[in-house]
């Protein structure tokens, strides 16, 4: 079967969740512009979008709507050529609209999975459960002729165990999006101990026909990008919980958040990314990789804390921020969680005294203005040639976090879950938009 | 000329859309009749109000897709109440629309059946994006190309115009007097208050807009910097006899006098004869030149129609300043700059002040007005004794309407 004919049947798997919509509307316009090549007139595509309910499924159109709008209004000029043979579509405006039609009339939504009996291509965005994904999967092997593929977008779960719990025999891979997919060009491929070469070039031409930027990693849950992030945070936890003596928890939380993010030169602070991710995500997934890497403890009291008073963090259906660890004002934190008074506390309150007990800061370039910037190296040369030698708090801690993250990503190389250290600093350049990877010799 | 025909009391509003630093395209923003009303007021506060005026004319090319408003000579009374049963009529010549509108008040000077004619040029384009835009604008050539035109449809014109004089003269020197031209377009700019770049701080205009053209993402010949820009703004003046000077209590020092126009069509059917020259645009200067009785070396100061850097460039040859395929010397050498041998756009043209497309023609008019009366503020060129003239060149679609007129201060 051609690349082109194994994507003239597809079907998702949890397409109203936030992973599940982007890898449809992804699915969707690779499969759209197939259709429309002049060979394939005529042929027939479908693209199943399924989900448990009704009511999220309905939202799936309006947001398929909205991004394939901004896309087609971005490739105008190559649209007009697939479009040059219709004399009936002479504005922009006109084959713009058409483009979108084209593309969504490909999608059927459905909240039956016997939907996914004809497909070839199976792509799966559901809750992070073994049980659950084993269960479906077996359920569409065992039913459909076809011998489907299977694309599980977990971030945690080893693939081996997916393709041996729903006996598929290899056909099945991990194709690891960013949230979100349409926008993040990070792909994770992990292939299974047994799955199909043919399989994995798919999966190749796949990524590559979605301009993504591939990192292979080994079938270890948690992989590179969750492997680090995960890791990260139980380093930040634990120095939240380190710095008890003469910080509170609050206070603790603040000089944590401020460190990994000002002193670090990264996009947010540890506990915003926890937010942004959600509490109750980032905690079950630890629990995951905490099942299947027997050599190690994951586990974070801090998260489960947070978790049993209700606090969840996460986004809204438009993408803002909701309230987790910090309390958010127009994106921005303004507050922390006080797990003890069930309460915010305004950060303006702490501030200045945390501030005082890290002590004066090396001038640190904002992460915005140096993620661009040709003179990244530089500029970070600079500042962590400042940091090597400053003796406050501040920069104690943040040296060694700066440290602690290098010696995660080693060990995500020593013991064979990234190929390279290179594939590390990608997947953390690339996926968690940091300024420079985490193993470098900044600090000498 | 039967009698004498001055321009008074221009008036522009400031030409809105990004590059200025108040423009939020997701904030509602000022409609096309305020920008009628703002420009059609700001004229008449200097001529003694509404009862002064004979007659309007509105200039504009597409608020019927822009704006989804047609019949625009009814907003006169929405200007002032003292307009109300007066005549007006609108005009239409896509981006020489506002270059109509004054040939039609001159008319009806020269008719006399008016001492006072209001003009007013306007347009409101950033109704929608700029890749819609370029659909509305292509309404300014033949609906019948479209099709097989480029989705940024007169970006396209231009690049291929663009193209052919690279490859007849060479693209590395023209490349780099199409940046010059847009670095004297902002420089430009910033002296004019109302300009649409009158902000931009960039320091080297000249690299920015070496940018290699990307024809994946737009055309193959120019980038964006190359482009007017999308901009609201509109303008007005008062077109006036001798007695319509009087009635307002004028002074004719403060006017200037139409000595001279060139009005005219081409095909819009037709293909460019030769895409490395505006023909039409060269028969029009000429007739304005000679009906004005003076040469092009009496010319003081300019504005041309710079939709696009090559559109400026080739009106450089056209006008007769550079001889054929020496534009890109002629600007290089300094001769378009603000202290060069003719200065060009002194307020920063259609890429620096802004393109609000029906309001460019009287823009124009507003800004010889203000420099050949001394009233151009920090943007105030040098007229020469010798050199007293100004010149106008506007232009609709491809090198297809055209109104040039030649001025000089009143007397």
């Amino acid at each position: 079967m051609s690349y082109e004919e194994r994507l003239q049947h597809v079907s998702v798997l949890g397409a109203a969740g936030k992973m599940g919509s982007g890898i449809l509307l992804l699915t969707a316009v690779e499969m759209a512009d197939i259709s429309l090549k002049p060979e394939n007139k005529g042929k027939a595509f479908v693209l199943n979008a399924i989900d448990v309910s009704d009511e999220a499924l309905a939202g799936v159109i309006k947001y398929l709507k909205a991004q394939v709008l901004k896309l087609a209004e971005k490739k105008v000029v190559a649209l007009r050529k697939v479009y040059a043979g219709r004399a009936d579509l002479i504005d922009n405006d006109e084959i713009i609209g058409q483009y979108i039609f084209d593309v969504i009339s490909l999608v059927r939504t459905s909240t039956r999975l016997e939907s996914a009996y004809d497909s070839h291509l199976v792509f799966e965005a559901i809750k992070e459960e073994l049980e659950i994904k084993t269960s479906l999967f077996s359920k569409i092997s065992d039913n459909n002729p076809h011998e489907p593929w299977f694309f599980t977008n977990t971030s945690s779960i080893p693939i081996t165990r997916l393709d041996e719990g729903a006996g598929l025999k290899g056909r099945i891979i991990g194709f690891h999006f960013y949230n979100p997919p349409a926008v993040q060009k990070l792909v994770e491929i992990i292939r299974a101990k047994h799955t199909l070469p043919e399989l994995e070039a798919f999966a190749q031409q796949y990524a590559k026909n979605l301009r993504k930027v591939v990192v292979p990693s080994h079938d270890v849950a948690g992989f590179i990008g969750n492997g680090h992030f995960m890791r990260d945070i139980l380093y930040a936890a634990a120095e939240v919980e380190r710095l008890g003596k003469d910080f509170s928890y609050v206070e603790g939380v603040y000089a944590m958040n401020k460190i990994s993010q000002e002193y670090l030169v990264r996009p947010m602070g540890i506990f915003q990314l926890i937010d942004y991710v959600g509490v109750d995500v980032c905690s079950f997934i630890l629990s995951v990789m905490d099942h299947h890497l027997k050599e190690e403890t994951l586990h974070c009291p801090l998260l489960d804390r947070l978790l049993a008073l209700g606090v969840k963090g996460g986004q809204f259906s438009d993408g803002s921020q909701k309230d987790g660890a910090l309390k958010y004002e127009k994106g921005r934190p303004v507050a922390i969680f006080n797990p003890a008074t069930k309460a915010y506390v305004a950060i303006s309150e702490i501030q200045p005294t945390v501030d005082e007990k890290l002590g004066p800061m090396p001038v640190a370039p904002p992460w915005k203005s140096v993620v661009g910037s040709k003179s990244k190296d530089q500029v970070l040369t600079g500042y962590f040639n400042q940091l090597k030698v400053a003796t406050s708090l501040g920069a104690v801690l943040a040296r060694a976090y700066v440290i602690q993250s290098a010696a995660i990503g080693r060990q995500l190389v020593n013991s064979g879950v990234a190929m390279s250290e290179n594939d590390v600093n990608t997947v953390l350049l690339t996926g968690f938009f940091h300024a420079y990877g985490p193993i470098n010799n900044y600090l000498g | 000329m039967r009698r004498k025909v001055y321009m008074v009391a221009g008036y522009n509003t400031i030409s809105m859309g990004t590059g200025r630093k108040e423009f939020n395209p997701k904030k509602e923003r000022p409609g096309l009749e305020e920008y009628i009303r703002e420009a059609g007021q700001g004229t008449l506060a200097q001529i003694g109000g509404a009862k002064q005026v004979d007659e309007c004319v509105i200039g504009n090319f597409m608020a019927s897709r822009f704006n989804r408003q047609a019949n625009l000579a009814a907003f006169f009374p929405y200007v002032d109440e003292g307009l109300r049963y007066k005549p007006a009529i609108r005009v239409e010549g896509a981006c020489a629309s506002g270059g109509l509108a004054l040939m039609s008040g001159i008319k009806s000077v020269l008719a006399e059946t008016a001492e006072v004619v209001l003009v007013i040029g306007v347009e409101v384009q950033n109704t929608v994006k700029a890749i819609y835009c370029a659909d509305y604008l292509a309404g300014a050539g033949w609906f019948k190309n479209r099709k097989n035109g480029h989705a940024y449809f007169f970006p396209g014109q231009f690049s291929d115009r663009a193209g052919s004089y690279f490859e007849k003269y060479g693209r590395e020197k023209t490349r780099q007097a199409l940046a010059r031209w847009f670095r004297n377009a902002i420089e430009n700019a910033r002296l004019c208050p109302t300009a649409q770049e009158h902000q931009n701080s960039v320091d080297d205009l000249e690299s920015l807009a070496m940018m290699e053209p990307n024809g994946k993402s737009f055309v193959d010949h120019l980038n964006i910097f190359d482009c007017s820009k999308v901009s609201d703004g509109a303008s007005a003046i008062a077109v006036v006899s001798e007695e319509g000077l009087k009635r307002c209590g004028i002074p004719a020092s403060e006017a200037i006098e139409v000595v001279g126009w060139g009005q005219m069509e081409e095909d819009i059917t037709r293909l460019p004869d030769d895409p490395t020259e505006l023909s039409t645009t060269k028969q029009a200067v000429k007739m304005a030149l000679a009906s004005a009785g003076i040469t092009r070396d009496q010319v003081g100061t300019a504005e041309i129609h710079d939709c696009f850097s090559i559109a400026g460039l080739l009106c450089m040859e056209a006008i007769g300043f550079a001889e054929k395929g020496k534009g890109a010397d002629y600007i290089l050498e300094g001769n378009t700059a603000r202290n060069g041998r003719v200065p060009i756009n002194t307020t920063g043209g259609l890429i620096g002040w802004g393109h609000p497309t029906g309001g460019t023609g009287v823009h124009q008019a507003v800004t010889i007005l203000e420099q050949l009366t001394g009233r151009a503020g920090d943007a105030q060129v040098t007229i020469p004794a010798d050199r007293p003239y100004g010149l106008t060149v506007n232009m609709g679609g491809d090198d297809k309407s055209l109104v040039s007129i030649v001025y000089k201060l009143g007397k």
